[in-house]
């Protein structure tokens, strides 16, 4: 891996959508994805900039609102990192480590 | 409900007969206040009769039972989960004495119902107000096709006696409504949610949080599954030692647009059956467990989301899920809704989680029914007019049923295209890729394009999109939709039309 200019190297992360979140990536559940080591302002790569990295670089639908709301996934999406819930690891403001898997989960009502 | 409950609504009826000749309002009132109150002695009359007859029975059968806690039959009955050392004596003794709600009687209560009745579960409650359908018949497997148009809870309570008539049977044939439900809940000790909806799951959840009962959740769409144990352990709100809730994990409901029903989405069979059996599993995992003595350390398990999906690997997943939230509206020191505010309907449900609205986004002249747009496009001889049908159904939906000469563009694609709205004044001149050639090509053709899906809601977004594309060349090209989609060409034009 080649270290970048603004120092350290990338961070490659497995992005999962489920729960019929994939139909808005494409109908893929399971995608790679590189971030950079650093952000522009210095400051290592979160969830919170995960989530606008997603909605514009993997996000197929336009209907942004059925994933984000008010700067945050919308309310019925869980986050859950490396297999737990995000509350358990600091919400969006867990810096992301290579090698991590998100997981967003859109619940279910039928029955 | 037994069905003396037809008694009651003759006699109602032959009060109005009498009210009517007396004539006077005032008369009719006392008349009915004395008909109340003798039918409500008589109604508590009954109920003491029931009560000594169960005493009765029960006593009897202890003197048949001798020795041996169970029946003869019992043991070779539920033998085999006897002998797994998980169960046991002290556990079937436990599943005889254990009263289980289950809300709903569809895909996830027929299979967590029938194995609880096969376990042995000594009451088994049933609450839903919706009939049976053969659309339900191939996932909802207690139903049988001879019940077609019955309760479901009479339904799927026959089928329980055929298999194991033992257990007590209790059929509550109405949806579950906030007034109700606290009262309902009280008789039972553990609540499986089998329901379709959000404002249902919030009611369920609620309720067996204020009512100190563990809650067994399971929900299913499509391929997947989600599954989990709420409220367990049992404890009183602000004790954060309790198990978290529906609540703690999903504080505010999703948007009412972004719930999809298994009729919309479609579900696979054993995939909400899967999901319903393991409610039966954890159910009686519950009430077999071990009692926890205080100050000893028996790790519980932790509470956890079991996510199933038939077409990954593994098939299940399973997530740890966040304790009881210092905030919770039910479950806290800071709860705001508890019993009164629940049956008074100061907790709304219905506000709370809203309702998908589905505005009309075409004017009148836009759309056109399907009888008309019959009319002018089927001649019996020779070729119609020139036009283009453009169905937004997904692939699959395209392919059960399609009109003659339509062409598939899913909705999906449609709205999957980063094509950008052309700025003010600026000329649509880029085409995305989901247009159809013979459309981008030819985009000085004024033949009129119609848009078509399976109810008419897609089929006015896709309008929408073609028109801010410039497709209809500022108006000089018509472009609607058939308004009421295949459901209304089946109604109006083909009543043969498969209905799926």
């Amino acid at each position: 891996m080649v270290e970048s200019s603004t120092g350290g190297y990338p961070i490659p992360i497995t992005v999962e959508f489920t729960g019929g979140l994939e139909l808005l990536f494409g109908n893929e559940r399971k995608h790679k994805v590189v971030l950079p080591a650093q952000l522009e302002d210095g400051s290592p790569p979160n969830i919170s900039y995960l989530l606008g990295y997603l909605v514009d670089n993997l996000m197929q639908d336009q209907r942004k609102d059925m994933f984000i709301m008010e700067d945050s996934v919308r309310p019925g999406v869980l986050v859950l990192i490396n297999d737990a819930d995000w509350e358990l690891e600091g919400e969006d403001a867990y810096e992301l480590q290579a090698g991590d898997t998100i997981v967003f989960v859109s619940t279910l009502h039928g029955g | 409900m037994p069905r003396g409950t037809f008694g009651f609504s003759r006699a109602s009826f032959s009060v109005f007969a009498r009210v009517n000749v007396m004539g006077s309002l005032e008369e009719t009132c006392v008349s009915l206040r004395a008909q109340i109150s003798a039918t409500e002695e008589q109604l508590a009359g009954l109920k003491r009769d029931l009560a000594l007859a169960e005493a009765q029975t029960e006593r009897e059968n202890q003197e048949t039972r001798g020795r041996w806690p169970l029946l003869p039959e019992e043991y070779k009955r539920y033998g085999r989960q006897m002998i797994v050392s998980q169960v046991g004596l002290q556990g079937q003794l436990k599943l005889r004495s254990a009263k289980v709600l289950l809300v709903g009687a569809g895909g996830l209560g027929c299979p967590a119902a029938q194995y609880l009745a096969g376990a042995g579960v000594g009451t088994i409650g049933l609450i839903d107000g919706d009939t049976v359908e053969v659309s339900n018949l191939h996932r909802q497997v207690l139903h049988r096709t001879a019940n077609v148009g019955k309760y479901k809870v009479d339904s799927a309570i026959e089928s329980l006696r055929d298999l194991n008539p033992h257990p007590k049977y209790v059929a509550h044939r109405t949806h579950l409504t906030p007034e109700e439900s606290p009262a309902i809940f009280k008789d039972y000790d553990i609540i499986l949610d089998c329901t379709d909806n959000p404002a249902t799951r919030y009611l369920i959840s609620d309720t067996a949080v204020l009512c100190g009962k563990p809650l067994v959740s399971a929900s299913a769409l499509r391929t997947e599954g989600q599954l989990m144990v709420l409220n367990n352990p049992p404890r009183a709100p602000s004790d954060k030692t309790g198990g978290p809730c529906y609540r703690c994990v999903f504080p505010k409901p999703p948007p009412a647009d972004s719930v999809v029903s298994c009729a919309d989405g479609g579900i696979i069979g054993p995939v909400v059956g899967t999901m319903g059996v393991l409610q039966a599993l954890e159910a009686i995992k519950v009430i077999t467990a071990p009692e926890v003595v205080e100050g000893t350390a028996r790790p519980r398990d932790p509470p956890s989301l079991h996510i199933f999906s038939a077409y990954s690997s593994p098939l299940v997943r399973t997530i740890r899920l966040r304790s009881r939230r210092a905030n919770c509206a039910v479950c806290s020191a800071e709860a705001t809704v508890s019993l009164d505010t629940i049956k008074s309907g100061s907790t709304d449900y219905v506000f709370f989680c809203g309702s998908a609205s589905l505005p009309s986004l075409l004017s009148p002249e836009e759309r056109i029914s399907a009888r008309e747009y019959n009319q002018k496009y089927s001649v019996p001889s020779g070729s119609p007019p020139s036009h283009t049908v453009i169905d937004v159904r997904d692939e699959a939906q395209f392919g059960i049923c399609s009109l003659k000469n339509s062409i598939n563009i899913p909705i999906s694609s449609v709205l999957a295209s980063n094509y950008a709205k052309p700025a003010h004044g600026q000329e649509a001149n880029q085409i995305p890729p989901w247009v159809p050639p013979e459309l981008a090509n030819n985009t000085d053709s004024t033949s009129p394009i119609y848009v078509v899906c399976r109810l008419g809601n897609d089929s006015q977004i896709v309008v929408k999109k073609m028109k801010e594309l410039g497709l209809d060349q500022h108006g000089k090209r018509f472009i609607g939709d058939i308004s009421g989609g295949l459901r209304s060409w089946k109604e109006q034009v083909d009543p043969e039309w498969p209905e799926y």
